[in-house]
């Protein structure tokens, strides 16, 4: 049976080749997988709860599957960690918040569905900050997550626990979720890879909504094939979303293992203004590496990058706040005592259950909604969301990508900037204007500051073109590890 | 931009959201900081610019309908299963007005 250290280096591949071999069971490899995530997790607090019952289920199946011959699904075995705002049938659903302490969902995320349909385990549910609110995971109702590479740092946010279980091992693949940069900052902290999807590619039924028209599922995983892999798994129409997307999902696996000699790729000037010196040449050497692989590489603009921050959290805000209204001591497992009228009830409730950061934004996104507001604030980003929306369309027009920072800066310490919202929030200004648009993007590593902190290389392309992407991300994979 | 103590518990008022003395000040100077970083978007003119509510994106107008097909929704159980307070298949909650 496997070691922990190969347990920490699983891969999809790995995990095929290994059952196929008969080296181990899936039942053994869950098990061992479980034993070693919960032994490591205090190091961490990547994991909130650990589901060794339905994994032990699903690895029942994926056994009985292979004793019959039938094909292996895409996942087959693969140990899976769920950010817990994904909600998972029977296992505790939390949102990282005191409100949902005992939330036990009845249904199942479609995203989830799916990835098991294929073979996967999920053994646990992975800390985030509050609701997905936050850019450090030290908004978690339950503790933070400590980085792995660095364990007095945090791991980034709001998908921490996603992105620190891959990089300390304690799982193979993990599902995070993506509003503002929530799957890119916290991959490219903690030095892995993290995909946002097109708005739309994944299914949303199932994600505890935090702003709606911006929300995304996408996955984690040490290589930009994984990665591939469990996107391609989860991705495609559902009906129970009807914004999720009809496109044809592409064979990514295949078309990213092409070339990229010939690509044109664009640098936006905005987004190389304000970033640590540091990150600034790591990523200018990212950037010469693809350029030295047949990449024709452009200096572009993306004039109306600078308005993303404002834009995004008058959107976000207002969406969440009508969201986060269903969280009144009703329906969802908390009251707050005290008695009086319904109406003490709901504010008692929503006052003790949410914490300070998702008050602060359902307080901001109520204000921006209110009568005599909603014109100068909220149609007024909504405009402006045209024109970054708009800014993206135009630069695609002659080009196949976009190169960009994930972040301005590495993992910052703990506590760092924790009561400063305003500089927690500029550490998204690279990645609000993806979700903004709509487009694909993604976290891959592409080296480390002087202190060894992992830094991340952004990758955005056209709506749907999730192929070109990955062909940049494993072109540039390949040509730096080994 | 200034956001007052008075208004921050009048929009706590809206939000259904009970806020205690001490974080009521601190409410009003952290919007109030990112409010006046949001004046920003003033300086744009937008009187041209259509709203953007969703990423939308081209297909048949008729999409997503799909098929009436029943099926068995959540049982009036699972339903209340996270539920506070419930009895005869009802949520339980206090009275709605208080006449004393």
């Amino acid at each position: 049976m496997s070691t922990p250290t190969s347990l920490a280096s699983l891969t999809i591949g790995s995990v095929r080749a290994g059952l196929q071999k008969k080296e181990f069971s899936a039942k053994e490899l869950t098990e061992a997988a479980l034993q070693f995530a919960q032994a490591e997790n205090p190091e961490t607090n990547a994991y909130l709860t650990f589901s060794p019952e339905r994994a032990l289920s699903a690895a029942a199946k994926v056994d009985a599957e292979i004793a019959k011959g039938s094909p292996m699904g895409a996942l087959a075995g693969v140990p899976l960690g769920v950010k817990d705002v994904i909600v998972t049938k029977g296992v505790r659903t939390t949102c990282g918040s005191r409100m949902l302490e005992k939330y036990i969902p009845p249904y199942d995320a479609t995203a989830v569905t799916r990835l098991e349909d294929e073979g996967a385990i999920v053994i646990g549910k992975l800390n985030c900050d509050e609701f997905a609110m936050g850019s450090s995971n030290e908004n978690s109702a339950y503790g933070p997550v400590r980085n792995p590479r660095a364990l007095d740092r945090v791991p980034g946010g709001s998908s921490g626990g996603s992105a620190a279980a891959v990089a300390q091992g304690t799982a193979c693949v993990t599902l995070g979720s993506d509003t503002g940069g929530s799957i890119r900052q916290p991959a490219s902290f903690c030095g892995v890879v993290g995909v946002t999807p097109t708005y739309g590619r994944v299914s949303r039924y199932g994600l505890v909504a935090f702003a709606s028209s911006l929300d995304h599922i996408g996955p984690f995983a040490r290589n930009v094939e994984d990665c591939a892999t469990v996107l391609h798994a989860m991705a495609g129409r559902d009906e129970q979303d009807s914004t999720s997307a009809f496109a044809p999902i592409d064979d990514y696996n295949a078309l990213m293992k092409h070339p990229v000699k010939g690509l044109k790729l664009g640098l936006p000037t905005e987004y190389f203004e304000g970033l640590t010196s540091e990150t600034g040449a790591v990523i200018e050497e990212a950037v010469k590496k693809l350029e030295s692989l047949g990449c024709e590489i452009r200096k572009i603009s993306l004039p109306h990058t600078k308005y993303a921050l404002s834009c995004y959290y008058i959107i976000a805000t207002a969406e969440a706040s009508s969201n986060l209204a269903r969280y009144d001591g009703v329906r969802y497992t908390m009251r707050a005592e005290g008695g009086g009228t319904l109406a003490d009830m709901y504010r008692n409730t929503r006052g003790a259950g949410f914490g300070v950061e998702v008050k602060r934004r359902i307080m901001l996104g109520t204000y921006v909604l209110s009568a005599g507001y909603y014109d100068a604030y909220y149609k007024k980003a909504q405009q402006v969301r045209t024109l970054i929306a708009r800014d993206f369309t135009d630069a695609f027009k002659d080009l196949d990508g976009i190169l960009a920072p994930v972040s301005p800066f590495p993992a910052f310490k703990i506590g760092e900037k924790v009561d400063d919202p305003l500089s927690m929030y500029l550490s998204d200004i690279y990645t609000l204007t993806g979700d903004l648009a709509g487009v694909p993007c993604m976290s891959v590593p592409c080296g480390e500051s002087k202190d060894g902190l992992p830094i991340g290389l952004q990758i955005f392309a056209k709506h749907f073109d999730e192929a070109t992407m990955f062909k940049v991300a494993y072109n540039y994979e390949q040509a730096t590890t080994r | 931009m200034n956001l007052s103590e008075k208004d921050v518990r009048y929009v706590a008022d809206l939000a259904n959201l009970r806020l205690s003395d001490e974080e009521v000040p601190r409410m009003s100077h952290d919007l109030g900081q990112i409010l006046t970083h949001i004046e920003q978007l003033n300086a744009l003119d937008t009187s041209n610019v259509e709203p953007m509510a969703q990423v939308l994106f081209d297909a048949d107008e008729t999409a997503t309908l799909r098929e009436d097909v029943p099926h068995k929704p959540l049982s009036n159980q699972e339903a209340l299963a996270n539920a506070v307070s419930s009895g005869a298949g009802y949520y339980k909650v206090p009275k709605v007005i208080d006449r004393a």
